[in-house]
């Protein structure tokens, strides 16, 4: 069986604890998650969570059924990645002389990535997109020396009327 | 509605659930509540140490069918449970466990006392609570008790922070509203009449049966399908009398220390029926080598069981009792077959080992419980962990549920006791025996002041080989006889033991000497500790070393 990326999403009870219970269950259970983001979602009661992991079909298969067993989970649905869209937020402080400054300028606009700082020294771009575009970003930008860079890691969603909700 | 404080709210839903028995200790915190306690008719019963209080709900709990409760203080308190909480998880056990904790506004401060219960419990409960409001405690305690017992069962537990006892409240007891608990209750159809197919098509099937058809009640709807299809029927430790084990169609337990018939005829069989068990270790041994030619149906409560450790072939997400009702009525009766003969012979040709007479020089502890079960045979069978636990479950005949009672999962040595305690009280009309070994009665003697105070007149059969024998059973066949501190050397006195605490302390020393002994502690109303010396070579017999086939169960000299 092929070792994949499979994404998981995630709606929980806004409760205590719910983010211990889910990430306490990967890990006793040996699931390696690649990551995890917890959102709010349009019910106050309510978060999502995206979570890629790490594994083959039956260990999807047994992280879908062991999360569905706490308490705190509402609906737990796999996502495929060939019919679900995928984003991810990165913001990246790039040392930026004016010498280089141009350059950073025109991957920024290839990426249609944004710069949402300047400064003497380094610029802060901010690009979404798949997790791929935003890796060739990165790539492309550590010629110059990136000093820091945070990302969001992905949320996700199936594509067409397929809905996901409380 | 009416106002009152936390406490007393804790103790009306108690009532309301039907709690009539608790086991507890208090400490600081907990003063506000067992204030209260005070004026209950709930009946508390004072432990003499926490983890004793765990496991006692939980044995009041398997040999009833209710939720056993226990309560115990922050920090310490909270943490002596754990290991009582992570028992009754493994073996899916029912109990609502009540923790006492620091006030809200000392939360997070390392307060003296103070113990993250609800985090360290994650892993080994259900679910959990910690109770912010007073307002909180009647959903909270409803919850619990509901989640406690669904599905499949299992522990929950509820921090109780000290002013959360104290605040008032207006009372109301809510309706149970949980979306993401849904407990399966209707059966898929397609799927029991896929079970049913593969039944009747069949030649060599066999109903392999755990713990889950005894919290479901489904013994009597076990025994219609099996007789029906004239199935041979085995059980794991937590299955144990589910099935009537002096029935033809039995074949006793499977696996490490099983039936040498059960396992044989596992492997050669070509269709297992798996219902409420999940395929642990200690029943499959070499997984790759488990059943080769059989097909597999799982039955359980627990879709995520269903896959876990075996390829399924049918799987059936359902209570045992409802799905094995349905299972049987799409049934027609099949005749004894030739599967059936080759099982009588294997029978006949494997008898469980060497129940020696009552001569020789050493107590054999097989022919105790055989003589257990010729003086008492309705009694309630309570263990400890290790060789005590294997013999009890080899050499009693089994024939009712919720009458034997052992830590499977977990193998907990210093369960039986307690949990002795906890089904006697559950019981009081049965007689509840603890098989004991001196190395796990040691682990919680101290509640024989708990029996004797309360009056609770469990009778506890010490196999005292003076050493920690499972452990140098393998030693003695894996690590060439090096007894690494094994040897606990007949300390203490058991009999001047239970005497200093009031019971009543008898020995046997040779064959002899067991029938009047155990007679003599059957007759005594107070609880009675039996030293039965038996020799440290004595060993279980038949079993599958770790790791290996079932195939390849050895028969042991002892």
């Amino acid at each position: 069986m092929r070792a994949l990326k499979y994404t998981i999403a995630i709606i929980v009870e806004n409760k205590p604890r719910v983010l211990m219970r889910i990430a306490n269950l990967f890990s006793r259970r040996g699931f390696n998650i690649d990551s995890l983001v917890v959102g709010a979602t349009d019910n106050l009661d309510y978060s999502r969570m995206t979570i890629s992991v790490d594994g083959d079909e039956i260990v999807l298969e047994q992280v879908t059924k062991q999360l569905n067993k706490l308490i705190n989970v509402i609906r737990v649905s796999k996502l495929d990645p060939d019919v679900s869209v995928e984003r991810e937020l990165a913001i990246i402080k790039v040392n930026a002389k004016m010498e280089s400054r141009n350059e950073i300028m025109q991957i920024v606009s290839v990426f249609r990535a944004k710069v949402i700082d300047v400064s003497p020294n380094s610029i802060i771009v901010e690009v979404t997109g798949s997790e791929n575009k935003v890796e060739a970003m990165v790539r492309l930008l550590r010629q110059f020396g990136i000093k820091e860079m945070a990302r969001t890691g992905k949320v996700s969603m199936a594509r067409g009327s397929r809905v996901m909700k409380v | 509605m009416s106002k009152m404080s936390g406490s007393e709210a804790i103790l009306e839903c108690l009532k309301r659930e039907g709690v009539d028995t608790m086991f507890g200790l208090p400490g600081g915190v907990l003063l506000p509540l067992y204030d209260a306690i005070y004026d209950s008719d709930i009946r508390h019963i004072l432990v003499r140490h926490e983890q004793a209080a765990a496991h006692a709900a939980d044995g009041y709990a398997r040999a009833t069918g209710r939720v056993g409760v226990c309560l115990a203080t922050s920090g310490p308190g909270a943490t002596n449970l754990v290991t009582g909480i992570a028992t009754a998880y493994m073996d899916s056990a029912p109990i609502v466990a009540m923790t006492g904790q620091v006030t809200t506004e000392l939360l997070g401060r390392d307060a003296f006392q103070e113990a993250d219960i609800t985090g360290i419990t994650i892993p080994v409960t259900k679910h959990s609570y910690l109770a912010r409001n007073a307002s909180d405690l009647p959903r909270m305690f409803r919850e619990a008790f509901y989640i406690a017992r669904t599905g499949r069962p299992g522990p929950v537990l509820i921090d109780l922070p000290r002013d959360v006892t104290v605040n008032e409240l207006e009372f109301e007891y809510p309706e149970i509203d949980l979306p993401g608990y849904n407990p399966v209750k209707k059966v898929h159809k397609l799927q029991i009449r896929k079970a049913a197919q593969a039944i009747m098509g069949a030649e060599r099937p066999v109903i392999y049966v755990g713990g889950g058809v005894k919290y479901s009640d489904a013994h009597e709807e076990l025994f219609e399908l099996a007789t029906k299809a004239n199935a041979p029927v085995t059980t794991t430790l937590m299955g144990i009398g589910c099935f009537p084990e002096d029935h033809p169609l039995s074949l006793g337990m499977l696996g490490m220390h099983g039936t040498k018939y059960a396992n044989y005829a596992i492997q050669e069989s070509d269709l297992i029926v798996a219902v409420g068990a999940r395929f642990d270790d200690r029943v499959t041994g070499k997984i790759a080598s488990f059943a080769p030619s059989a097909k597999i149906v799982h039955i359980d409560v627990d879709p995520a069981e269903i896959g876990k450790n075996v390829r399924v072939d049918i799987p059936v997400v359902g209570d045992a009792k409802v799905t094995l009702k349905e299972l049987a009525g799409e049934l027609s009766p099949k005749p004894w077959a030739n599967w059936n003969e080759k099982i009588t012979n294997w029978k006949e040709g494997y008898p469980l080992g060497c129940a020696k007479p009552d001569s020789g020089p050493t107590i054999k502890p097989q022919f105790v419980m055989e003589k257990i079960y010729e003086l008492c045979p309705d009694a309630v069978i309570v263990t400890e962990v290790g060789q005590n636990q294997m013999w009890a479950a080899q050499f009693f005949t089994h024939k009712y549920p919720r009458r034997f009672i052992s830590s499977g999962g977990l193998g907990t040595m210093g369960y039986g006791f307690p949990a002795a305690i906890g089904a006697k009280m559950g019981r009081p009309d049965l007689e509840v025996f603890d098989i004991a070994g001196d190395g796990s009665f040691q682990m919680n003697i101290q509640e024989l002041a708990t029996a004797v105070l309360n009056d609770i007149p469990v009778k506890v059969i010490i196999f005292n080989n003076g050493v920690l024998g499972m452990v140098r059973q393998w030693q003695t066949l894996f690590y060439n006889e090096r007894y690494s501190n094994t040897t606990l050397d007949k300390v203490p006195d058991f009999v001047k033991v239970a005497e200093a605490y009031g019971a009543l302390g008898l020995r046997a020393t040779k064959p002899s000497e067991v029938e009047p002994v155990l007679k003599e502690a059957i007759q005594s109303d107070k609880p009675t500790v039996v030293d039965m010396v038996i020799s440290p070579d004595e060993k279980v017999s038949p079993m599958v070393p770790a790791g290996a086939s079932l195939s390849e169960i050895l028969e042991l000299e002892g």
